[in-house]
């Protein structure tokens, strides 16, 4: 089978590298069969890499230990679940899913892209296959093949690093993976746009669902990796500002920076170099982040993705941000805007600073993921830049940027009114100081927290404001109960009402992030029966007591799990169970260190965190640290309400054909026409 | 005998019998006697039984001291990064990964410098003294760290400062090229002006 995966990976090269050549010579000279050609060799490029796929799949079935892969990340006793996630749990088998999904991808969009938008695709073809052969090539000339065979046969595999055995990491990569891949798309259809001088909104409409599914994608990442810290690492957070957690995050920045800026465009045909640009970085920022993950360049507690690829790409980075800037700059004349800015004070004007803020938080964190090697440069000095330096800078920009969520949907597009503004701000206005009051009267005085939840109230009251209004309308209109109006009008609009939950659901996580500014955590050793206790934030009292150790064996490993009572306020509430966990291949050998698992009750107002640090002297005493974080349900929960929201954004259909003529930028055309 | 047995009414010789019996409660005797070993569970009553393998249940463990759970050396450990690469600091470290060698040996230099009478702030800077300014969570606010924190609220604040120059020559500029524009002639509206309140009313009403 490694053969075959092989002689797959070589032929998807050769079909990439052609792909690429007939795409971009099609596309340029007009020339029809080399486009044919290029399209079939994205399809058959993406044939190949699914066998390479398939033959590395039978190998981690089979337990083909010869193969270097195989026995480096999998053992004998590895959940079956686990298996599946072997596939992109090491740099090889990454790289290679990777490839796969690219290809997948850019047939994709060679089959749905719509007949109008053609002229893009040879470039895309073009595009998509350069780049699916860059991630070829790695495998194949840097030492990152998944096929490489040992000269030897191990009776049993390495076994799975303990903290990717973990659900999280089964889908958490895979997410990420596929943000980062897909923003690839719509690189290649700005690079169509750009090389085929079709500057129009045309290429917008095509991206339009790409970009969208690029940023659900990173959006389901990153909150899945934030909950596989929070139960897996056991520091009792979700977000430790680590680089690569930093560079995850800048794609997603700019895309959101973007799906704000496109609606200017395709509503009064401004911002087309800056919307490109946006387009460009990302995809230029999701290759620098595989860089920083990959080369181990910044410390990482990613450090198991490491390796010296990551140099491949920092050349591949330089080269490809080298042509892009060329290309753009070449293009510059021809992206003039159509239309101008008629007020400072207009819908416009407010996704402008909005932008202005996704950037900046963007910038700070490169920044402050940068600095350490800046530092060392500059001035020979070996710094860290830790969270307390993250939170400082990009908190109050955060704040900023919350707040102008609230304000841009209560401007009007090209120019607001005073009295218009007083009539939008007055309800949101008065729900924000509102909950502010209620904080201060409740004692709240941590300035963060306190403005984080008030701007969060404002946020809120303008969402309600706008359903209200909208399902009202639709209520007097077509006297639908008030309900049922309200779904038909996200229906009928699910860009403007799906972006509102989006909104709705970073309400509720910036709430909930506020809420970590309020944990308490203690630590104790405990004798079987011995108690400690633990005041929560809102005052109750909690009662953990020891009540014993017991070791067993189960699947992969030999479990020590603590058992601990938990009372509040002298009422019983459950039992937690913390376990050490020391994971053994199938002869019963030891593979890693033993790891913590984390004992979690999730509550609407509170999470009890219990990690089992140890036993003193191998008897039942145990060493806690026990911590009450307040509020962190609601990430999960605001997780889940801002993907619902993208979700609907992202569901075709809905809307009267003039709305969604509108929404596809044919207002600009029509009007420039 | 096997027929007997198998035949689901488990008919057998009250010897038999009895001989099972017995033997089953020779079997539970060393089980009570070993749960009897362990019946420290129950609550405050003495020593902590022997875990079968404590190998697999990581590090061994010291019971916690004072200075271990001290808040004032926690929020010092707070500001100091661990050393074993893992990018957290010193407390966090120590009671999360508990196979680090390093951040109890750098506690226990905490906890030590501040028993020789040290501030925290001579705490830290012997940390750095030792260590270099890697040894600090957030890099001091002096020299070229300045630059660290203030270059992205200053690009901020330049690239706010250039959006509204922007703005302001775009919002001139339209409002020259309205001026330019010969407005559209309109006729008399065929509304009254009850009509033409109730049409704002209704459109102030809608969405947007």
């Amino acid at each position: 089978m490694t053969l075959l995966g092989s002689i797959a990976l070589w032929l998807a090269l050769l079909m990439g590298l052609w792909g690429g050549v007939t795409g971009f010579v099609g596309g340029l000279q007009g020339r029809s069969d080399l486009q044919r050609s290029a399209r079939h060799a994205v399809f058959a490029m993406f044939a190949a890499l699914a066998v390479a796929v398939v033959c590395l799949e039978v190998a981690i079935f089979r337990h083909d230990f010869n193969v270097a892969y195989v026995a480096g990340r999998t053992s004998r006793n590895l959940p079956t679940f686990y298996l599946w996630s072997a596939l992109y749990s090491g740099q090889e088998g990454s790289l290679l899913f990777w490839a796969t999904v690219l290809s997948l991808f850019a047939a994709l969009a060679q089959v749905l892209t719509s007949a109008r938008h053609r002229a893009y695709l040879p470039f895309v073809a073009g595009v998509t296959c350069l780049v699916a052969s860059f991630f070829i090539s790695v495998m194949l000339f840097a030492p990152a093949n998944p096929f490489a065979r040992l000269p030897y046969t191990p009776v049993d595999g390495a076994g799975m690093n303990p903290q990717l055995q973990n659900p999280g990491m089964v889908f958490h990569p895979p997410m990420l993976y596929l943000g980062y891949i897909s923003i690839t798309i719509p690189f290649a259809f700005a690079i169509a746009a750009l090389l085929s001088k079709k500057l129009d909104v045309d290429w917008l409409v095509a991206i339009r669902k790409w970009t969208l599914l690029s940023w659900l994608f990173l959006s389901i990442g990153l909150l899945i990796g934030m909950w596989w810290a929070y139960v897996e690492l056991g520091w009792g957070g979700y977000w430790a500002w680590d680089p690569v957690e930093n560079v995850a995050l800048l794609p997603w920045l700019t895309m959101t920076a973007f799906l704000h800026s496109v609606m200017i465009q395709e509503k009064r045909g401004m911002l087309k170099k800056w919307n490109l640009a946006l387009i460009l970085g990302s995809w230029l920022l999701s290759i620098f982040g595989t860089f920083i993950t990959r080369s181990g360049v910044i410390a990482s507690v990613h450090s198991f993705t490491q390796s010296n690829v990551g140099y491949f790409f920092l050349v591949f980075l330089l080269f490809a941000g080298a042509a892009t800037v060329v290309l753009y700059a070449n293009r510059l004349p021809l992206l003039e805007a159509e239309t101008t800015l008629e007020s400072m004070v207009s819908r416009e004007a407010s996704f402008l600073f909005n932008n202005l803020l996704f950037l900046g938080i963007a910038f700070s964190v490169l920044w402050g993921t940068l600095f350490p090697i800046l530092s060392e440069w500059v001035k020979g000095t070996k710094v860290t830049v830790g969270p307390p330096f993250f939170n400082q800078v990009n908190i109050p920009l955060g704040l900023a940027l919350l707040a102008l969520t609230g304000v841009g949907p209560l401007i009007a597009w090209r120019r607001a009114s005073l009295p218009n503004l007083r009539r939008q701000f007055a309800v949101p206005a008065t729900t924000g100081v509102f909950v502010l009051l209620i904080l201060l009267v409740a004692g709240m005085r941590d300035l963060g927290p306190l403005m984080a939840i008030a701007i969060g109230g404002f946020v809120m009251g303008t969402v309600t404001q706008e359903f209200a209004r909208g399902a009202g309308a639709r209520h007097r209109q077509y006297g639908e109960p008030l309900a049922l109006a309200a779904l038909r009008l996200i229906g009928r609009n699910r860009r403007r009402y799906g972006g509102y939950i989006v909104h709705t659901g970073m309400v509720l996580l910036f709430v909930a992030f506020a809420g970590m500014a309020f944990k308490t955590e203690t630590q104790a050793t405990l004798r079987p029966g011995e108690s400690v206790t633990l005041r929560s934030p809102y005052g109750n009292v909690y009662t953990f007591t020891h009540v014993s150790v017991s070791q067993y064996d189960a699947l992969n490993r030999r479990v020590t799990a603590a058992l601990v009572e938990v009372s509040r306020d002298g009422k019983h509430v459950g039992r937690l169970r913390t376990e050490k966990r020391q994971h053994v291949d199938a002869l019963g050998r030891n593979t890693f260190e033993p790891s913590t698992e984390v004992g979690i009750r999730s509550g609407l107002r509170e999470d009890l965190y219990v990690v089992l640090g140890g036993l003193v002297n191998g008897t039942e005493q145990a060493v806690y640290r026990i911590t009450i974080n307040p509020l962190v349900w609601w990430v999960w929960f605001g997780g889940y309400v801002l993907v619902a929201g993208g979700l609907i954004v992202l569901w075709p259909g809905g809307g009267s054909p003039a709305v969604r003529r509108t929404q596809a930028g044919y207002a600009v055309k029509l009007e420039a026409k | 005998m096997m027929d007997r047995w198998n035949d689901g009414k488990m008919e057998c010789e009250r010897r038999e019998f009895l001989g099972l019996a017995f033997a089953g409660f020779l079997s539970l005797v060393p089980t009570f006697q070993r749960s009897n070993g362990v019946q420290d569970s129950l609550a405050g009553s003495g020593p902590a039984g022997k875990v079968p393998d404590p190998a697999s249940a990581g590090r061994p463990m010291t019971p916690l001291t004072a200075a271990d759970t001290d808040a004032y050396y926690q929020s010092i450990e707070k500001k100091l990064k661990c050393t074993c690469g893992c990018g957290l600091d010193i407390y966090t470290c120590r009671t999360t990964d508990f196979t680090c060698t390093y951040s109890p040996n750098l506690h226990r230099q905490v906890v030590a410098l501040g028993e020789q009478g040290k501030t925290a702030q001579e705490i830290l800077d012997a940390f750095v003294a030792q260590y270099g300014q890697q040894a600090l969570m957030a890099p001091p606010k002096r020299g070229f760290n300045l630059a660290g924190y203030f270059v992205p609220s200053l690009v901020v604040l330049v690239a706010a400062g250039f959006l509204i120059r922007a703005l302001q020559r775009w919002t001139r500029a339209a409002a020259v090229q309205a001026a330019a524009t010969p407005p559209i002639a309109r006729g008399p509206l065929d509304a009254s002006p009850a009509e033409l309140e109730r049409l704002r009313r209704e459109l102030e009403r809608l969405p947007g």
